[in-house]
């Protein structure tokens, strides 16, 4: 192709735009000194700093418990609601209702919850953060076990009805288990957007109970210790391990 | 929302269908409407909970006065609408109105040619260079938001590289300035404009491209009259992923542009934390989340329409030939 000339440039530009943060927080992470810019040697100092700061350890427990929490409710509610909007609805007014809490901007939902929390009298902690979390990952799994029931053969949930088979059995049984990768697509989702999602808490956490981002975010405006580039590097190792996983699990990427 | 709960016994026969002929009864037995209401209600009752009825009460706050002391006095009024066109306000929605338009315009044009060299690869390079783009947006973005802080410092790789290339004597500063909000909300959404675009671009017929040449098209002609049109679909969804997020952070502008660039998210987050003001943060959010949803109904109807032309014309073409 004789026009690659033109597209091959930017294509490699763009990848350093994107590349090149992520660089530099992981060679400063193992600088020897506590001025960021100066290199002075390799060390591994902020590491074991950043696994004794109580902060961060109380900050990611926080998140995990909020994440996990939320990907259990938004699995059940979400795979519970995908079957019943395949099987019982025509119209796409409930398919929208299910999936506009993906759509609307997230500050919207941040200060429209703590106004119902705040107006309820609810004293804000962990588990404000954990059922807002769940009312928009019930969006994405919901949409993804959907994506999923639309590729099955409804054929063999009639057999195993003329087999005798009642309906919770069935469902148990005979949907469930084929429904079963979209579901993991789904808690994957939801778990790593619930890890990330700043936001939503930010308006609904407690100062007392902040998750992991809002930690960060602390650490940031606060003047930066060298320490948070040790956890950029954490947390982006975890983040390529998690992505490939998912894309292995998923190929995420075919679906484009 | 209301699911039927009464048995089918109860309820009325519906009438029969004249106009429209019977649809054939797909799940035969009553138990199977019946089943309906465990399966949907949970989660419809949960999202009315925590996603229409918060949306709900923002949009009845935005109506009403704010307390003295924070809070919500239950007197109808339309100032807070009113407000929004006092210069002080307007100048923000003007100001995040341009910051979001720019960054949209140039993540297209980052992200068009980046694309287009993603559909040239082998489709094993295509998966590499597909998770590459996805990579960054899967990294905590305040961590993301981080690392420009620290590239764009007085003292950071930037600086340090302008001096040792000769290019300037002094630092320049660049954090903290409107121009470090641009990068950062670039950096930030710029895999969400690349993917619709590759997704548009890969799906195109390259014969056509390849007609345009043997019929003595150059390259940029082609990519000009043949390649960017069919795209467009793509384009117009890339646009509005890039300028709905870039349109309500608040983040960005006040970790890299030091809370100088005041954008609509800072002003609504200032609302509801600062001034307490809801009712008027609440006019706020319900006047930004209507015109991006607007937006985007406005996008995929254009889409549509112009997927449907290219159809109708597709299928003109096939009846002609034969």
């Amino acid at each position: 192709m004789r026009e690659s000339r033109f597209i091959r440039v930017p294509f490699w530009l763009t990848f350093a735009f994107l590349y090149l943060p992520i660089v530099v927080v992981v060679v400063i992470s193992f600088n020897d000194s506590s001025n960021l810019f100066v290199w002075k040697g390799f060390t591994l100092d902020w590491y074991g700093v950043l696994f004794s700061d109580q902060a961060i350890l109380q900050g990611l427990v926080n998140t995990l418990i909020v994440a996990t929490g939320s990907t259990a409710i938004a699995c059940v509610l979400g795979t519970l609601l995908a079957v019943g909007i395949q099987r019982h609805t025509r119209g796409g007014l409930i398919r929208a209702f299910a999936l506009a809490p993906a759509l609307l901007p997230d500050l919207l939902l941040g200060i429209g919850i703590l106004s119902v929390f705040s107006l309820l009298g609810f004293t804000l902690g962990l588990y404000s953060v954990l059922l807002s979390h769940a009312a928009f990952s019930i969006a994405f799994v919901t949409a993804i076990v959907l994506a999923r029931l639309s590729q099955l053969d409804p054929s063999l949930e009639e057999a195993s009805r003329d087999l005798g088979a009642g309906p919770v059995r069935t469902f148990t049984r005979v949907t469930l288990p084929q429904l079963a990768p979209g579901i993991v697509a789904g808690a994957l989702l939801s778990f790593t957007l619930s890890i990330d999602e700043f936001v939503i808490a930010f308006f609904t956490s407690a100062p007392t109970t902040p998750t992991l981002p809002i930690v960060i975010y602390s650490m940031v405006r606060f003047g930066v210790t060298p320490e948070i580039n040790a956890l950029a590097t954490v947390l982006l190792f975890v983040s390529v391990v998690a992505v490939l996983g998912a894309q292995r699990l998923t190929r995420v990427t075919e679906a484009l | 929302m209301t699911v039927p709960t009464g048995t089918v016994q109860n309820r009325p026969a519906p009438p029969p269908a004249a106009s429209r002929p019977a649809a054939p009864a797909r799940r035969p037995g009553a138990g199977a409407r019946f089943a309906a209401v465990p399966l949907v209600g949970p989660g419809a009752l949960y999202i009315t909970l925590l996603v229409l009825v918060p949306v709900a009460l923002i949009t009845v706050y935005s109506f009403f006065e704010r307390g003295r002391f924070g809070g919500v006095v239950w007197t109808f009024t339309l100032d807070n609408f009113a407000r929004l066109f006092d210069p002080l306000y307007l100048s923000v929605v003007g100001n995040s109105l341009v910051i979001a338009a720019i960054v949209t315009l140039l993540a297209l044009l980052i992200g068009y040619p980046t694309a287009l060299m993603i559909t040239r690869l082998s489709p094993k390079w295509r998966t590499v260079a597909l998770i590459a783009v996805l990579l960054p947006f899967w990294t905590n973005f305040l961590i993301r938001t981080y690392a420009w802080i620290l590239l764009l410092n007085n003292a950071g790789w930037i600086n340090q590289a302008l001096q040792a290339l000769g290019i300037t004597d002094e630092p320049i500063s660049m954090l903290y300035t409107p121009q470090a909000v641009v990068v950062g909300l670039l950096y930030m959404y710029l895999p969400l404009m690349i993917l619709p675009l590759y997704s548009a671009l890969a799906h195109q017929d390259r014969q056509l491209g390849e007609a345009a040449t043997d019929l003595g098209a150059s390259p940029f002609r082609v990519f000009r009259t043949v390649t960017v049109p069919l795209s467009i679909p793509g384009i117009l969804t890339g646009c509005v992923f890039v300028f709905v997020p870039a349109m309500s952070n608040f983040v960005i502008p006040e970790l890299i542009g030091g809370g100088k660039t005041v954008l609509v998210g800072n002003l609504i987050r200032d609302q509801f934390l600062k001034a307490r003001d809801w009712p008027f943060g609440a006019a706020l959010a319900l006047v930004l989340t209507v015109s991006l949803l607007l937006l985007l109904v406005l996008q995929s109807r254009l889409s549509k329409r112009l997927t449907e032309g290219k159809r109708q014309a597709e299928g003109k073409k096939v009846r002609r030939d034969a």
